[in-house]
């Protein structure tokens, strides 16, 4: 790659400082938990998708000012994940590693981590990513039992130890799994996302005919090898077969099929079932971000700039999913923008429910007066630049490094499709939201 | 776009060939409701009454739902019917009370009653399925209505929830509910609904049978059409839950159920005794329906709505719910400060009681004592009572930790300078509770309002030495706080308005209802229940048996007997407000007892040290557990010789007692109005509330009778007994405090 004399304010977007660029980004294929990467920690996912990075890339890992990865379900191993994953990466033991959480935009959060210390000076190379495994979720004794287990550590004689288990029920020693539900709510996220699309009018065959499409354009992309340019293949023990593709996606679904299953969270008559929400899934995946001059230095040519980005939340209560409807239009106004400017969306597709619920609230005129304060509606996203490689539906949904698969995806796009700008957009748990712009890279 | 602009969606999906014969399409549009059917068939009948915040069950609801179903019987296309609010946040809030209050003579409630019945057997004999779907209150009518419908779907919703609270207001539900509800949920929690008014919340109603399923308010509507469709088509039967074992074998038969009705009176005679007329006619309509059958039921229910709605004990309770609106409204709203944060002075039940009640409304509260340890102790007192809700799943765990992070302690006074209100909470002594008006002032800001919790001494002395006197108030809650309603505001003649709006508004903010009063000794409430605590002394020095005394009093229908509540309130805190009033009051006109000090001194506390008229043993929750009488409180007060008095002679003086000095508190223009002397009385004395308060009670007893048997008590017993005037003048013009 030749380096480039281009002003670092290239193309139509300016932000304050240096500007970041995404090098270029991939993940491992996104299995179905309890699949292809059933045996793995989140370390071993991490380790392999920054080697994946750095193999592609040619990066010097010396150079590396910073590793950053998301991860939500945290293993107490390795509660630093990000940095286990740099060492056993063979990243070189001197480059500080961390790990962000957020819920569903950790690695959203570790790629603009990574943008903030490149603008500010701090940094002229980092790589942020994520990794999650729900295969093996952290499955914890009671408080009661763990207390005890705490306190044995001082237990001497038989008799302490008697002591320690006295008073102990069988029922004490079930063990507590965690659930994907709202800790300041209790509510379970397939409820939120049901009382979402109840709210914003949509109906469940609308939602399974949203699921049909991102499963028939998954499908489509991983047959025309679209998918493949950011794929980094796993081989993994005990037999390292390769794995070199998804396999959440369905390409043999059909509305029949998904219209025929039940409500999986409001019984009997909610709208949300487990063939229109997304998988418990396992991944990872890495971007390379750098300063612009250290990116032409190095002779690499960007693929994209990363522009504006904003973070949003509302009551976890009432619009739990609903984050990219605030996060959107908020950052237009901040990027002087409208719908139309933009040529690739990238939207996370927590449930189809959500994602059509959040479409709705932007057309819509009353959404905009009463929640946004804007006498006009955001505007009608074009389905046709929305997601055109599948999505978390189909693709798959590992929490922490849906993210950076969102941020190439989109950077990759624009290259394919020939566009200029592009939006990623994802909601979290905690009523929590993001956007970030993406500007093709051209000098 | 593929997906949404679709216009296949469930709910305009082609209706069964069979159900759409051509037929006139049925409409309907009243003042109060609308009908508007679908593609499927499925009618939807939104009640939205234009003229009121919150539907009611009236005359003209009930002519309304009569057209409804004269559509619905009629017309041959409709497949299903859905009942629903127009309503934001509320399904049917119960009947319309004013349409009690013109009820002229049994005859006419016992029609609404059969209007109503007649409703309901329309609604279960039409040939289509009917779903009731409830967001919101579905109180008395409003539930009974939906118990004609074959199946209820509510939401799940905090806002929800379903009670028939008539017995709360001295009547029986009168719209099919003794007859209905034991059918669908079964006798015994039939009983438990209708005996105690209480509400079943949607996991409760979900669980008992009493909705079918539940569901997001967003959802609510397409849902219910849904089911509607469902059971149209025969997809879907109500999956209601078998009732346990226990259940089937005390309700499966006659025998088995004379029991269940045999216990449910017992239990309602010890909790009641005998006071409140409802009750047993609601168990007698209960039984006449499951044993002889719905007809007998029926009429018997309608008997007994028409006999209750005329009974003085349902006036009287009718009477306090219309005044209990008064002392929620806050007639100079917008002369007050919202309430954010509050400071609290002193860190024990009464302090940390304020604290919970702020706190769990929302408040921030900063609460000094005069070490951190000592304030911390209230924080714990918000945290354990705010644990035990969410044992009880009143409360998530996370709703608990918000309330209790609400709770700021301090022992430092620099924290108070943003507050809004400052209330002081400490022991009832005049200079400490200047000296913290001083410091107080010092540190709030001017509009800040310093408020004293203290039930005897005037503000007037309080406020005497303040730099701004004007806005010192007193705020007196009744102890415990979170469960007494009442907040008695006193103003000064300093007092400006903006500063007892903004009290009133605390104290309303904080749950309470609130009556406020003009400055002086012991104020409204303690004034009177000094005097009355006063004469059971008297009586105690006299030789009454004290326990006879007490059970007179709850016969009277007090929650509890004067010497029971001395020893809540505790015996020398007693001495010490009898102490404060005693320098108050004219020597000449009241015969002031010590033997609150004798007893406080032969340190006979009352709970706070297990000893007082009655020996206490602490709970496992830190209650005090009442045991039996202490004998040796004769010892020190009257000697062991005791005598047994008639009740009716013991209930007269202490009650009178009550009266006369309410009266004459209205006579000095410390009460404004009678309506603050009821309410003052009932929720923070419990005065009984079937009588309706002293004022209610004058009024119903005569006041020429009234005055009659104090001038004969005068007689008897002294002239402290002497009707005060306001009472004579009453007597002789045979006026009435109440013009209802």
């Amino acid at each position: 790659m030749a380096a480039s004399s281009g002003s670092s304010s290239n193309g139509r977007l300016t932000t304050p400082g240096r500007t970041a660029v995404l090098v270029d980004g991939c993940r491992l294929p996104f299995q179905r938990s309890g699949t292809g990467y059933q045996d793995l920690m989140a370390y071993d996912m991490g380790r392999m998708v920054l080697k994946g990075l750095l193999t592609r890339t040619q990066f010097d890992a010396d150079a590396i000012d910073r590793v950053i990865m998301g991860c939500v379900i945290q293993d107490v191993d390795t509660s630093n994940v990000a940095r286990e994953s740099a060492l056993g990466a063979g990243i070189p033991q001197h480059v500080p590693a961390f790990t962000v959480t957020m819920a569903c935009i950790s690695s959203n959060q570790a790629v603009t981590s990574g943008v903030d210390l490149i603008r500010g000076g701090g940094a002229d190379a980092v790589v942020a990513g994520g990794t999650e495994t729900l295969s093996d979720p952290p499955i914890r004794l009671q408080r009661s039992v763990r207390k005890r287990l705490f306190e044995s550590r001082k237990a001497k004689s038989p008799r302490d130890y008697l002591e320690l288990v006295q008073g102990l029920s069988p029922s004490d020693l079930v063990p507590e799994s965690p659930s994907i539900a709202e800790f300041s709510t209790g509510e379970v996220m397939g409820e939120s996302a049901d009382k979402l699309a109840a709210m914003f009018g949509v109906t469940r065959e609308e939602q399974d005919e949203y699921a049909l499409l991102s499963h028939e354009r998954a499908a489509q992309a991983q047959e025309d090898g679209r998918l493949d340019k950011e794929l980094h293949p796993a081989t993994v023990p005990p037999s390292f077969a390769p794995i070199e593709h998804d396999n959440v996606v369905r390409p043999d679904t059909s509305l029949e099929k998904l219209s025929s299953l039940s409500p999986a969270f409001v019984k009997p008559f909610g709208t949300v079932t487990a063939g229109n929400s997304s998988a418990l899934t396992d991944g990872a995946s890495a971007t390379l971000l750098m300063s612009a001059e250290a990116a032409r230095a190095e002779g690499y040519t960007p693929t994209a700039a990363l522009r504006h980005y904003t973070y949003v939340a509302q009551d976890p209560g009432r619009e739990l999913l609903l984050g990219p409807a605030y996060a959107i239009p908020k950052l237009l106004d901040e990027a002087g923008l409208t719908l139309g400017d933009i040529d690739v969306i990238e939207l996370h597709e927590a449930f189809a429910g959500q994602v059509l619920a959040v479409l709705e609230a932007l057309r819509s005129p009353s959404f905009a007066e009463e929640n946004l304060n804007r006498s006009s509606p955001v505007g009608d996203v074009d389905l046709d630049r929305m997601n055109a490689r599948g999505g978390s539906l189909s693709l798959g949904h590992p929490f922490g490094a849906t993210g950076a698969r969102l941020v190439t995806t989109a950077a990759h796009r624009l290259h394919e499709e020939d566009g200029d700008l592009a939006l990623v957009s994802a909601c979290a748990a905690g009523g929590q939201g993001h956007a970030l712009l993406l500007e093709r890279w051209s000098d | 776009m593929p997906v949404s602009t679709n216009p296949t969606s469930p709910e305009s999906a082609p209706a069964d060939p069979a159900s759409s014969a051509p037929s006139e399409p049925a409409r309907l549009d009243t003042d109060l409701l609308t009908l508007a059917v679908d593609g499927n068939g499925i009618a939807t009948i939104t009640l939205d009454d234009p003229d009121a915040s919150v539907n009611k069950i009236s005359s003209e609801t009930l002519a309304a739902f009569s057209e409804v179903l004269d559509v619905l019987e009629r017309n041959g296309s409709v497949t299903g019917a859905v009942f629903i609010s127009g309503k934001d946040d509320s399904f049917i809030a119960g009947a319309d009370l004013d349409m009690l209050q013109t009820f002229e003579m049994p005859a006419d409630a016992r029609m609404i009653s059969r209007r109503a019945h007649r409703l309901l057997e329309r609604m279960q004999n039409l040939s289509i399925p009917t779903v009731a779907a409830i967001h919101g209150p579905a109180m008395g009518g409003g539930l009974e209505l939906t118990l004609g419908c074959d199946y209820r779907i509510a939401t799940d919703d905090d806002a929800t929830k379903l009670a028939l609270p008539e017995v709360k207001l001295g009547l029986l539900p009168g719209g099919g509910g003794t007859q209905y509800l034991p059918r669908l949920v079964g006798v015994q929690q039939a009983l438990a609904l209708m005996l105690t008014g209480k509400n079943a919340y949607p996991g409760k109603a979900k669980r008992i049978g009493l909705v079918d399923a539940l569901i997001h308010p967003a959802g609510l509507a397409r849902a219910a059409r849904e089911a509607a469709r469902k059971l149209a088509r025969r997809e879907m039967t109500p999956d209601r839950p078998s009732p346990s074992l226990g259940e089937r074998l005390l309700e499966s038969n006659t025998v088995s159920r004379r029991l269940v009705y045999q216990q449910a009176r017992e239990r309602t005679r010890n909790r009641t005794r005998g006071n409140y007329p409802a009750p047993p006619r609601i168990i007698d309509c209960v039984q006449t329906g499951m044993e002889q059958g719905l007809d007998a039921g029926l009429d018997a229910e309608t008997q007994g709505f028409g006999d209750l709605v005329f009974t003085p004990e349902s006036r009287a309770l009718v009477s306090l719910f219309f005044a209990k609106q008064t002392g929620d409204d806050n007639p100079d709203a917008d002369r007050a400060r919202s309430l954010d944060r509050l400071g609290v002075v002193g860190g024990g039940l009464m302090g940390g009681g304020i604290a919970e009640v702020s706190a769990r409304n929302g408040v921030d509260v900063v609460l000094k004592d005069q070490t951190l340890a000592l304030a911390a102790e209230a924080r714990k007192l918000v945290w354990k009572s705010a644990s035990k809700d969410a044992t009880k799943g009143i409360l998530s765990e996370f709703e608990r930790d918000q309330i209790v992070e609400r709770v700021v302690p301090t022992d430092d006074y620099a924290p108070f300078r943003p507050c809004d209100v400052v209330i002081e909470a400490v022991p009832e002594d005049l200079d400490l509770k200047r000296q913290i008006v001083a410091d107080l002032e010092a540190v709030v800001r001017e509009e800040t309002v310093v408020a004293s919790n203290t039930s005897s001494i005037p503000i007037t002395d309080i406020a005497a030495e303040a730099e701004h006197p004007e806005r010192v108030v007193g705020m007196h809650y009744f102890s415990p706080v979170p469960q007494m309603p009442l907040c008695e505001i006193i103003v000064t003649d300093a007092t400006t308005p903006e500063v007892r709006a903004t009290a009133v508004a605390a104290a309303q903010r904080q749950g309470k209802t609130v009556i406020v009063v003009n400055d002086g000794p012991g104020f409204y409430t303690t004034r009177i229940l000094a005097i009355f605590m006063n004469e059971a002394l008297l009586l105690l020095e006299e030789g009454a048996d004290a326990e006879a005394v007490d059970e007179a009093m709850m016969d009277f229908g007090f929650p509890m007997g004067p010497y029971e509540l001395f020893d809540l309130v505790g015996i020398d805190v007693a001495a010490k407000i009898t102490e404060v009033m005693s320098r108050y009051l004219d020597p000449d006109r009241i015969e002031i007892s010590d033997s609150a000090a004798t007893l406080a001194e032969a340190d006979l506390l009352g709970q706070k040290n297990e000893r007082g008229f009655y020996h206490y043993a602490a709970g496992e929750a830190g209650e005090k557990d009442k045991q039996d009488f202490n004998a040796d409180v004769y010892r020190h007060v009257g000697g062991r010789s005791r005598t047994s008095l008639p009740r009716p002679a013991v209930q007269e003086r202490l009650a009178l007692m009550m009266v006369n000095e309410a009266v004459r508190c209205l006579e000095e223009g410390v009460l404004q109005t009678p309506t603050d002397g009821d309410l003052g009385a009932v929720f923070g004395l419990g005065f009984p509330p079937f009588r309706g308060g002293p004022f209610r009670y004058v009024d119903a007893e005569g006041p020429a009778a009234v005055r009659a048997r104090l001038e004969r008590l005068a007689r008897e017993h002294g002239s402290r007994f002497a009707p005060c005037d306001l009472l004579v003048e009453h007597a002789d013009a045979d006026g009435r405090f109440h013009a209802d």
